[in-house]
């Protein structure tokens, strides 16, 4: 299937795969960088936005009020796992971290399966989103399409907050020195909750405007985790600008393998990312020395 | 010196011998587990997992993960069956007539483990109930990557395994194993029966497309599939997308599959996997430009994907709930199934019903749990019930010789109540859909 049509379709194909996994990658991100603590809880929590937001759209007949419910709710989670749990992690091993963070996922993944059953939901796209759109190369989806330009504004407003406000400042000047900026008076511990929120909030939002294109079901955040993992990998740990890279890079990875050979689209994206780690081990935006 | 003494036979000792004789010639009728003892050197859990009062039997089924809900579907039917063989119930005296209540009057007990359609996590699993439970049967899979990997286990531990729902060609083709049995249909009997209804329905020299989960199970009923269009109705396979088992956001594979020029989409996904991506295709607008066709049908599709993106796709099953209406057992089963669970049950729990009845009939046949008896038993080939009429096993590669049920998707206008979602064509005989027993490179290995 190697021609020209089909190498722009899988180009473009690429673009939207890896959007939404800067996305969901940039949550990752942001709580590593600033808080030290790898979110192996991260898929689940995506997994979550997806069913909140299935929820409030069965309840509401609303996508976007399922989009609003999904993101809040996985907020919401994730600030109360930081202060009753994730904080009592912050000096203590990565091990311990890793450890909490796998369990607390599996709680998530399990509740879920308890209340909702295995078989998978499928949350619907706003009717004037459903439908193919001729794009002259390729016919494509018209939600995926609009998945590219919800990713891009809620990327710039993730963006925007981190870069251009005050609290932003402080979170990144917490990702460069958390013992500088507590010593300067400033309750770190609060904007610590806040960025897990954040983080999960990115997550969960992720989960909800991809629910349309990938039915929900417990175990959806799981292979979504490995992905993002290595997408942060390559981008550079802690790095916002990075995961976005990251993001692109893997899908049109992903997406342009597949033409050559499917079976070996994500062997491509390990090798891509074992190259990085030997070339450049802090990644490709990351800052050398950041844990 | 008395005559007894001359005689060197005292008449206690001629009564003894009398009585022994009597026994010897009663026990076996009576107590035939005790009387090849000599013959029946200890082997597996044998005797160890039959002496007391109840027999363990070990399951390791998704309960997790990409074939979760067919692996739920599945737990149910052995835990029906498992019901029924400790009371006696009258279906399962259909297939086992012996059964009064358990096997051989022991009760059946059942160890549940989550496979998570992972080879390593069953066999783990299945090795724990063999050492602590001393396990007499092991069960489960809904992956063909699970089942050749517990045939292996079963040879080597000289315990019998029955496999749940396994599609390729391999578990009784060339990773076959003597300790291993499957009733399910598969990749081959699956493409010799749907085939000629496809080349019927839609004629020579067309283009399909597959999708292929990346596991024997894929390859080979993609292979098999693909294989009888080409030899028999000149069909070009203009692309095969291969994707890993779990697979999420296929879009990457569409895009190729939209690219192809294929009229034909063959969808050997499984479980959620066949769900999204069939969800996907849609999406993209390869349903309904291309023609849908489920070779090897996956239980709850319809549910999930919808009954509007089923409708008027061939599919090829190892049973539908609507066959009650023409097979007496399927009635009986149907009507247990429902009243126990409150839905009708899908083909993973009639496959895991009747392989368990199966195997309480060949049990109770050798009178014994010793497992070369019980597998010589299947081995005779005896022609015993299934849900779809008569079947058998071959001796050859313990493959069950069944029908292949063809059907095609309703309308949901067309649906008598919201889970009707197939219309049966056709249940078409086994034995014409079997390739030879050799053709895929069984070699069954020893009994002890």
């Amino acid at each position: 299937m190697i021609n020209w049509g089909n190498f722009i379709s899988q180009c473009f194909n690429g673009l939207v795969l890896g959007a939404l996994l800067a996305l969901i990658s940039s949550g990752l991100t942001i709580i590593y960088g600033t808080l030290g603590v790898l979110n192996l809880a991260h898929g689940a929590m995506f997994m979550l936005g997806g069913y909140a937001g299935w929820v409030a759209y069965t309840y509401s007949g609303s996508f976007i009020v399922g989009v609003a419910a999904g993101s809040l709710f996985v907020m919401l989670v994730g600030i109360v796992v930081e202060r009753l749990i994730i904080r009592n992690f912050y000096g203590r091993p990565h091990e311990d971290q890793l450890l909490v963070t796998f369990g607390l996922g599996i709680v998530f993944v399990e509740a879920v399966r308890f209340f909702f059953g295995s078989l998978s939901k499928m949350t619907p796209p706003p009717s004037s989103l459903v439908g193919i759109m001729n794009l002259g190369f390729m016919f494509y989806p018209t939600y995926r399409i609009a998945l590219l330009g919800i990713v891009a504004v809620a990327l710039i407003a993730l963006f925007v907050v981190l870069y251009r406000t005050r609290i932003g400042m402080i979170v990144r000047a917490g990702i460069e020195d958390a013992v500088m900026v507590d010593s300067l008076g400033i309750d770190v511990y609060k904007i610590f909750m806040l960025v897990f929120g954040i983080g999960a909030m990115a997550a969960g939002f992720a989960g909800i405007v991809n629910a349309p294109v990938v039915a929900i079901a417990p175990d959806v955040g799981e292979g979504i985790l490995v992905q993002t993992f290595v997408v942060v990998v390559i981008g550079g740990v802690g790095s916002f600008p990075g995961a976005v890279l990251g993001g692109l890079i893997a899908g049109e990875i992903i997406s342009i393998t597949s033409m050559f050979d499917p079976a070996y689209s994500y062997v491509m994206l390990f090798a891509a990312m074992v190259i990085v780690l030997v070339v450049r081990p802090y990644g490709l935006l990351g800052t050398k020395g950041r844990e | 010196m008395s005559r007894e003494k001359d005689s060197g036979v005292s008449r206690r000792t001629l009564l003894k011998a009398g009585a022994g004789l009597a026994g010897g010639t009663v026990l076996p009728m009576t107590f035939p587990a005790f009387s090849f003892a000599a013959d029946e050197p200890p082997i597996g859990t044998w005797p160890e997992g039959s002496k007391g009062s109840s027999v363990t039997v070990s399951i390791a089924v998704p309960r997790t993960g990409t074939y979760a809900s067919a692996g739920e579907d599945e737990l149910k039917g052995w835990q029906l069956a498992v019901e029924h063989m400790n009371s006696g119930h009258p279906l399962m005296k259909k297939f086992s007539p012996k059964t009064t209540k358990g096997v051989l009057g022991k009760e059946v007990k059942i160890v549940v483990a989550d496979s998570g359609a992972k080879p390593n996590t069953a066999v783990q699993a299945h090795q724990r109930a063999i050492t602590e439970n001393k396990a007499v049967l092991l069960t489960g899979s809904t992956s063909s990557a699970v089942a050749v990997a517990t045939n292996k286990l079963a040879q080597r531990e000289h315990v019998l395994y029955v496999s749940g729902i396994s599609g390729s060609n391999d578990t009784t083709g060339k990773d076959c194993v003597r300790y291993g049995f499957r009733q399910n249909y598969y990749g081959q009997t699956a493409a010799a029966a749907i085939g000629p209804v496809l080349l019927k329905k839609f004629g020579k020299n067309r283009k399909a497309a597959f999708m292929t989960p990346d596991y024997t199970y894929g390859h080979t009923v993609t292979k098999s599939s693909g294989d009888y269009l080409k030899e028999h109705g000149g069909w070009t396979v203009v692309t095969d997308q291969v994707s890993p088992l779990g697979t999420q956001d296929f879009s990457q594979y569409l895009t190729n599959i939209a690219n192809s020029g294929a009229e034909f989409l063959l969808n050997v996904n499984w479980g959620r996997d066949a769900v999204l991506s069939t969800q996907q295709a849609k999406q993209f607008g390869i349903i309904p430009k291309m023609t849908l066709v489920i070779p090897y049908q996956t239980p709850f599709l319809a549910k999930e994907a919808g009954a509007e993106l089923t409708a008027g796709v061939y599919a090829a099953t190892d049973f539908w709930w609507t066959l009650d209406d023409k097979y007496p057992l399927a009635k009986m089963f149907v009507e247990a199934f429902v009243k126990k669970y409150g839905y009708h049950p899908e083909w993973g729990a009639e496959n895991a019903y009747v392989s368990f009845a199966h195997w309480s009939h060949m049990v109770h046949e050798a009178g014994t749990f010793y497992p070369p008896a019980v597998i010589k038993t299947y081995e005779k080939g005896e022609t015993i019930p299934s849900l779809v009429g008569d079947v058998h096993y071959r001796p050859q590669d313990h493959q069950c010789v069944r029908p292949v049920v063809i059907v095609r998707g309703k309308a949901p206008k067309a649906m008598k109540n919201k889970e009707d979602f197939w219309e049966v064509l056709e249940v078409v005989p086994g034995a014409p859909l079997m390739q030879k027993p050799d053709a895929f490179g069984c070699h069954l290995g020893d009994y002890t």
